[in-house]
Parts: structure tokens; sequence; C-alpha cells
């Protein structure tokens, strides 16, 4: 057995704080230990010409190198020693660089951490077999869940690609809140102008099969065969045959809040979510429908020419195979119930950004004149509050939302082209314009179209007659400012959506501190997830603005096209296998295993026929609850066999 | 006893605590250098008897980190490690082993600062304690 040990140096981030020469000359002196050196970054081509070439002239069986965490580079040096006829599996990485040299700043004590640690690896390399690379063939399917304009690109993308995609939507149109602004930043485009031929395009696109008003409820299986449950909740309106003749909602009875509109206006019971809404379909909503029941009220049904309405329509199961994932759940804003000081959601006039979008739009509940909803009186004097629960660790959110320093700005312009003598005031902490053209923007809104800006938080805001009291602070000039405003539009923070918490753990996807789904890495995997297999796009991973989240859209796309265009993809290697002579067939770990991939089958040992459980390959995992639970020692994990890391705890325990 | 450093064998599953660890370092958050880790795919993977080794083998301490209970990558593995973890432990007080020696911890991959946090807690716990004496082996190799 020859094993070399490399040692970065990571630049200075390992050799600051470890003495990386003694790691070296320590690890010399451990047996089987053929070789060991130190390079300044070993995973550059240099640090991997180094090991390739001792690998070949030294004759090196196995390899150790101590750097950085496994999770950042163990495919890079398996890659590398594969090169050269090692074994992948093989590898060792001694994390000395996340949990050691940057944890521990006192020299001597991280160096002989690192030590003994180097120390424990190669006493479990040594006992390390090369395992087979396991292949299973792939669905050449992807789903994406979410239809704002994040899965929207995402389903276009991948369906331009010439791959089925099925894309499914919690409610009853896609669009998202996308569908619900206005105008976008920094061009004012209607946001519905450039929106709807997208969400046309996914409705007419042969390789997009959609499914509205459905939820995922279950997902099994692995990368490259995801087995998803969808649930389909009933529309009570046949899409294929609702012609949109509104002739339904002239007789329904029943009024109810319209959502679309932030609960502004009114609705029916039987509706369609916005004029563009893909399915273009009507649908009942069975909480404020009288009873879905022709005994009580059938003035829809009664009603409808092409005969669309179906009160006996059940929830739907369906079950589908995906080779890949793109989540795209999005955001909400943070509750204005939160907001104690800006009244709790109490107060009619104080409203937050999207309220705002829907007022001013010409298909909102006032069509298109800026009128309060407290009073319907048209607004002469908006104030803006930016950061609504945003950058206030103490009571609300800790972080920036991103956008809202931008819309709020887009409102402000918005309100001053439609009110030429109006007046516009932005509480802000600070401005961020970090885009393009965004700067511009900001200056454009300020200096031409003279809208104030005040720097400063309000402290308060209290109904003062018909108007809204402003209490605040002018942090510039040290004053406090007192102003009278007809409307107050809260720029409130965004956060995960209710949706964005429920896939998450569907799939068992990790969470950010703040709820947001969290990718693999935060610069080069930016749209992959703890789970190989499942993409993120949009707000679903943080606070994002439309072109961001389009491009992310983009590549979380091709990444699942990386996966549905291959015939056979790589799987867990470090499964579970069973020593049949051990085994005595109790079934405990049939009992333990999280997917069932373990059954008691029958042998024949020396004419008798026993018991023995017996492991489905693509069914494993690799978490090894079976391992621990064996009570004969029978079942144990490649790659975590009991002898390696046993071997391991022997090292550690000795110093 | 005060120069006494407790040397503690931690057992961190993949997805979560191995992630929270990673992201103390990344945030350069300092703690004490007495817990050494060994990677495990899963809190589920740890046998109770990787445990009494390693007070055998000469740890004063064990510190065992899985994901927040139902945020189990592997579905119930944790739930698996908790069970199998409290048994264990009355077998140590049965065996006159401080069953305080051996801590479980839910880290997740978000929680780089509760990570060092509980690895300063449970330094702190195992150096008052003391060396672990009981069953602990002589090594001649």
């Amino acid at each position: 057995m020859r094993i070399g040990v490399y040692v970065c140096e990571c630049g200075k981030n390992i050799s600051a704080t470890v003495d990386v020469e003694k790691v070296v000359d320590y690890a010399k002196s451990l047996p089987y230990v053929a070789s060991s050196r130190v390079y300044k970054y070993m995973c550059a081509d240099p640090g991997q010409e180094l090991i390739k070439k001792d690998i070949e002239e030294l004759k090196l069986d196995k390899v150790i190198v101590a750097a950085c965490s496994p999770r950042m580079h163990e495919p890079t040096f398996r890659a590398a020693i594969e090169d050269k006829g090692l074994n992948p599996y093989t590898l060792e990485i001694v994390n000395i660089r996340e949990q050691v040299s940057w944890v521990h700043d006192d020299k001597k004590k991280g160096t002989k951490k690192a030590k003994s640690l180097v120390k424990s690896s190669v006493m479990r390399s040594a006992l390390m077999e090369p395992l087979d690379r396991k292949k299973v063939g792939v669905t050449h399917k992807a789903l994406v869940i979410g239809a704002g304009i994040a899965g929207i690109q995402a389903a276009l993308d991948i369906a331009g690609s010439g791959y089925q995609v099925t894309l499914v939507e919690k409610t009853s149109s896609i669009g998202g809140k996308m569908a619900q602004l206005d105008k976008t930043f920094p061009t004012l485009d209607c946001s519905a102008c450039i929106l709807s031929p997208k969400m046309v395009d996914v409705g007419r696109n042969p390789n997009i099969t959609l499914i509205a008003n459905a939820e995922v409820e279950q997902v099994d299986g692995y990368v490259g065969n995801f087995e998803v449950k969808i649930k389909k909740k009933p529309r009570y309106v046949i899409e294929d045959k609702c012609t949109m003749c509104d002739d339904c909602v002239a007789v329904c009875p029943v009024i109810a809040h319209d959502e679309y509109n932030q609960n502004l206006s009114p609705r029916k019971a039987i509706y369609i979510a916005f004029p563009q809404a893909i399915p273009a379909s009507y649908i009942i909503d069975p909480d404020d429908c009288l009873g879905i029941d022709p005994l009580i009220c059938s003035k829809c049904k009664d009603v409808c020419g092409p005969e669309a309405i179906d009160f006996d329509m059940k929830p739907e199961i369906i079950e589908d195979e995906f080779g890949a994932i793109v989540v795209a759940t999005g955001y909400d804003t943070y509750p204005i119930e939160n907001l104690g000081e800006y009244g709790q959601g109490n107060i009619p006039d104080v409203i937050t950004g999207l309220d705002f979008e829907r007022l001013i739009s010409p298909g909102g509940p006032s069509t298109g004149a800026l009128r309060r909803p407290s009073d319907g009186k048209l607004v002469k004097n908006v104030v803006f509050i930016h950061c609504a629960g945003s950058r206030d660790p103490a009571k609300h959110l800790p972080y920036c939302s991103k956008i809202c320093c931008m819309y709020s700005t887009k409102q402000a312009l918005m309100f001053k082209h439609e009110v030429r003598d109006g007046t516009a005031v932005n509480f802000y902490i600070d401005i961020r314009t970090g885009g393009k053209d965004y700067e511009e923007f900001y200056q454009r809104a300020a200096e031409e179209a003279k809208v104030v800006y005040i720097r400063g938080k309000v402290s308060e805001l209290i109904q003062d007659g018909d108007e809204i009291l402003v209490k605040g602070v002018n942090t510039l000039t040290a004053e406090t400012v007192e102003l009278h405003a007809d409307l107050v539009v809260l720029a409130t923070g965004i956060i995960p959506s209710q949706g964005t918490k429920d896939i998450a753990s569907v799939l068992r996807l990790s969470l950010g501190i703040n709820g947001f789904i969290k990718e693999a890495h935060p610069k080069l995997k930016p749209v992959e997830t703890s789970i190989t297999g499942v993409f993120v796009a949009g707000c679903a991973t943080g606070p994002k603005d439309i072109p961001e989240t389009v491009s992310q859209a983009g590549r979380a796309a091709v990444r699942a096209c990386n996966i549905i265009a291959q015939d056979e993809i790589e799987v867990e290697a470090t499964i579970a296998h069973v020593d049949e002579m051990l085994c005595r067939g109790c079934g405990v770990c049939v009992e333990t295993c999280p997917y069932s991939a373990i059954t008691l089958i029958d042998t024949k040992r020396f004419g008798n026929t026993y018991k023995v459980a017996s492991v489905n390959e693509a069914l494993c995992k690799g978490c090894g609850s079976c391992a621990a639970a064996c009570l004969n020692g029978a079942i144990n994990q490649f790659g975590f066999e009991d002898k390696q890391i046993l071997a391991m705890i022997q090292a550690l325990g000795e110093e | 006893m005060e120069d006494f450093e407790p040397n503690i064998i931690g057992f961190l599953c993949n997805w979560c605590s191995y992630a929270g660890a990673d992201l103390a370092g990344t945030s350069r958050i300092q703690y004490s250098h007495n817990v050494k880790v060994i990677r495990v795919m899963c809190s589920g993977r740890v046998n109770p008897m990787f445990v009494i080794n390693a007070l055998q083998q000469g740890a004063d301490g064990v510190l065992i980190g899985g994901c927040h209970p139902g945020d189990c990558h592997y579905q119930h593995g944790n739930y698996l490690a908790r069970r199998r973890i409290s048994v264990m432990k009355k077998l140590l007080e049965f065996m006159g082993i401080n069953p305080e020696r051996v801590k479980m911890a839910w880290v997740s991959a978000a929680e780089g600062r509760k990570f060092a946090d509980v690895v300063d807690e449970v330094t702190e716990e195992i150096r008052k304690l003391g060396p672990n004496t009981k069953i602990r082996r002589k090594n001649e190799w």
C-alpha cells in the first residue's frame, strides 16, 4: 500500500494558521505514506499535475488531499486521480480549511488538529476499497414547479431545447407576481405587454404540459428518475370547453375578494384571474361558491352555452416521472400586519407596493385613475416608505430585499406621470441602484420628475382626519419631519413564499437562514441545490429583479437539460451492501430503510434455504441507517464501512 | 483541571451539520479546536458502537450532529440516531460513564454560528467533566 498525502496552502488561507510543512513531515511518518508534499494551490492545474506525476512515478495506490471541504473539490480531485487509473472513490479529502485554518487562530493548536485529521484519513484511506461507478437510465422529461416569470422562462427554455416539460402552477393561471405589476423598471415597460406573449407561448408550445390549479404533493426517486405525484384541484370548469364569454359571471350571485387585485375589488365565485390568464378558462372557487351543488345554485351551469361547467369534478392525482426538476416558487411580501409602527394594516390608505401596482393599473380596481382605497378620492400626495420590514434585524427582516428602492422609485415616477401636479416623497435608508441603467432611472425620477427623496426612517403613521400624518426624521439635516399624505405606500420586503416552504419540505431541500432555498454554492452553483437534479430559479433563492430571475431561469433550464439530454447518469456509489454469510434474516434493516430499498430474499446455502437481506441498488441512497441498525454487522455501506470509521475513531482518539 | 484540553470526536451528517461547520469556516467564526470531525452521510449512520469505541479509544466526549427534526435529507435518519443515542446513554449510565459525555445537536446548513456555539458549549461541558478514564484502553501501537 502506497499513499500520497498532498497538503494545500490555499494561498495563505490555510498556511496562515496551519504550519503546512509540519503537517507534511508528520504525514511522512505515518504508515503506508510513500510521499507527502505541499503546494500553494492544489486545485490548480500544476497542483493536480503534481499529484498525477507522483501517482505515475511513485506508483501510488491511494491519494489524500488536505485542503478545503470535500463539498468543494472532491469531484476535482476524484477526476484527477481517475485520469491516472486510480479508483475515484479511494480519494480522501481532509478538510483543513473550513474546519481548521479558518476557525482556529492559534497556529499551534490548528496544526495539531490538522495533523490528527490527516492521520485519521490515512487510517481510513488504507482501508478504502475501489467502488464501481453506478449508472441508471434517465427520463428525458423535466418538471418545473411554479409558473411566475422564472418558471415560465425555464419551461420555455427547456421546451425550446426540444424536451418535454411539465409546468405545475398552484393558482388558476400562470404569470405569478409579474402579472400583477403595472410597469417594470427601469424602462417603464408595461408588465403585461412583455409577459403575456410568453404566457401565450407556454399555452401553445407542444413540448409544454401545463397543469394549473395543482400542487406537487410527493417526490420520490433520484436524479434522472424522480417519481412525482401532482394533485390537480378541481376547476369545475372544463378548460377546453370554456369560451370565456363571461355569461356565468353575470349571473353568479356571490361577491368575493379579487386576489389578483390585492382584494381591492370584488369578483364573483366563478371568475377568471385576469383577462390574459392562461389556461384561458374560468374557474369556480369552491370556498366562495354557495356549494358546488346544483340543488343550491346552478345559475352559472344553466347559462353556460358550451356546457363547460362540471360540478362533479374531483381532485385528480397525476403521477409522472421526470429526469430533472426546476423549483420556481417565488416570493410573498412581508405582511403589513407585522408592521405595528405603520398601522398593522388598520389604516386603509396605508397600502403595499403590490396594492399600488393594482391601483394605478388601467386594468385595476379603479381602472387606472389613482383613487385611494378608503373613500375613492383622487390621490395628490403620496409617501413611499422604503425598507418596510427590510434591513431591520431587531424587529423584522435582517436582509435587503433588493428591488424595493427601484420599485418605489418606479411607482413614484408612475404617479408623477399620472398626476402631474402631485407630490411624491420617498423615505429611504440608502438608495441601492445596482443594475443596468438603474442609477440613471433614479436620477431621472429625482431630477426630472422632481420626486422628493428624504434620507431617514418613518417612525409612525397616524390617521389624521382624512389624511395620514407621517412622522419621520431627515438624517441628513438631523431634523424631524412631519407631513400629511393622501396615500402611503410601504415597500414591503420579499419573503419566501408559502409554496417555497412547502416544496422545500416535499423535496427536502436545504434552506438558508432567511428561509430561502439554499444554493449548492452561492457564487458558482447559484441554481443548483443540495439535491442533485433539482434546480432553483427566481425569488425562491432570495430577492431578485426580473432580468436576474430570467437569466437564472435560463441557467436552471440548461442545467436541467444537461441531465435529461443523457441516456444514463451516474448515481451514488456509497450504497449499502450485505454479507449474506453474516445475515440472519431478522429484517431490522428492512424496517429501518427510508426508501424500502431492502427486502428479504431466499438464498440457498448447503442445500438449505435461508432468508437474507438484499439491497436494491437503484433505490438505495446511501444514508447508512441500515448499517447502524444491523445487529450482526452484516450490512455495511460502501465508502463508510464500519472498519473504516473505526480506524478513524482510533486515530482521533489517540490524538 | 484548568489546562485539560478535552479530545472530542464529532460525527456530522453531510447535508446539515457538516455543511453548517463549513459555513462557520467560510464565515470565519472562531471556536474551540477540541472537536475533530468524522463526516458521515447521515446521523443515522452513527452506530452506537462508534460512540462506545470512541470513548474506549481515548475520546473524552462525542458529538453527533444531524439535521433538524423533520429536515433529514434521508427522511428520518436523524430520528433513528436520536432514539439509538438516547438508549445508548442509558447503557453508558449503567456502565458508570457520565452520559453527558455524549451530545446530540441539530445544526442546519445555514447555522454556522450555531455550530460554533455547540462546539464551544460541548467543549466546556466535557472540560468540566474531566478526562474520561472509565473504559479507555491503553494504546500499544
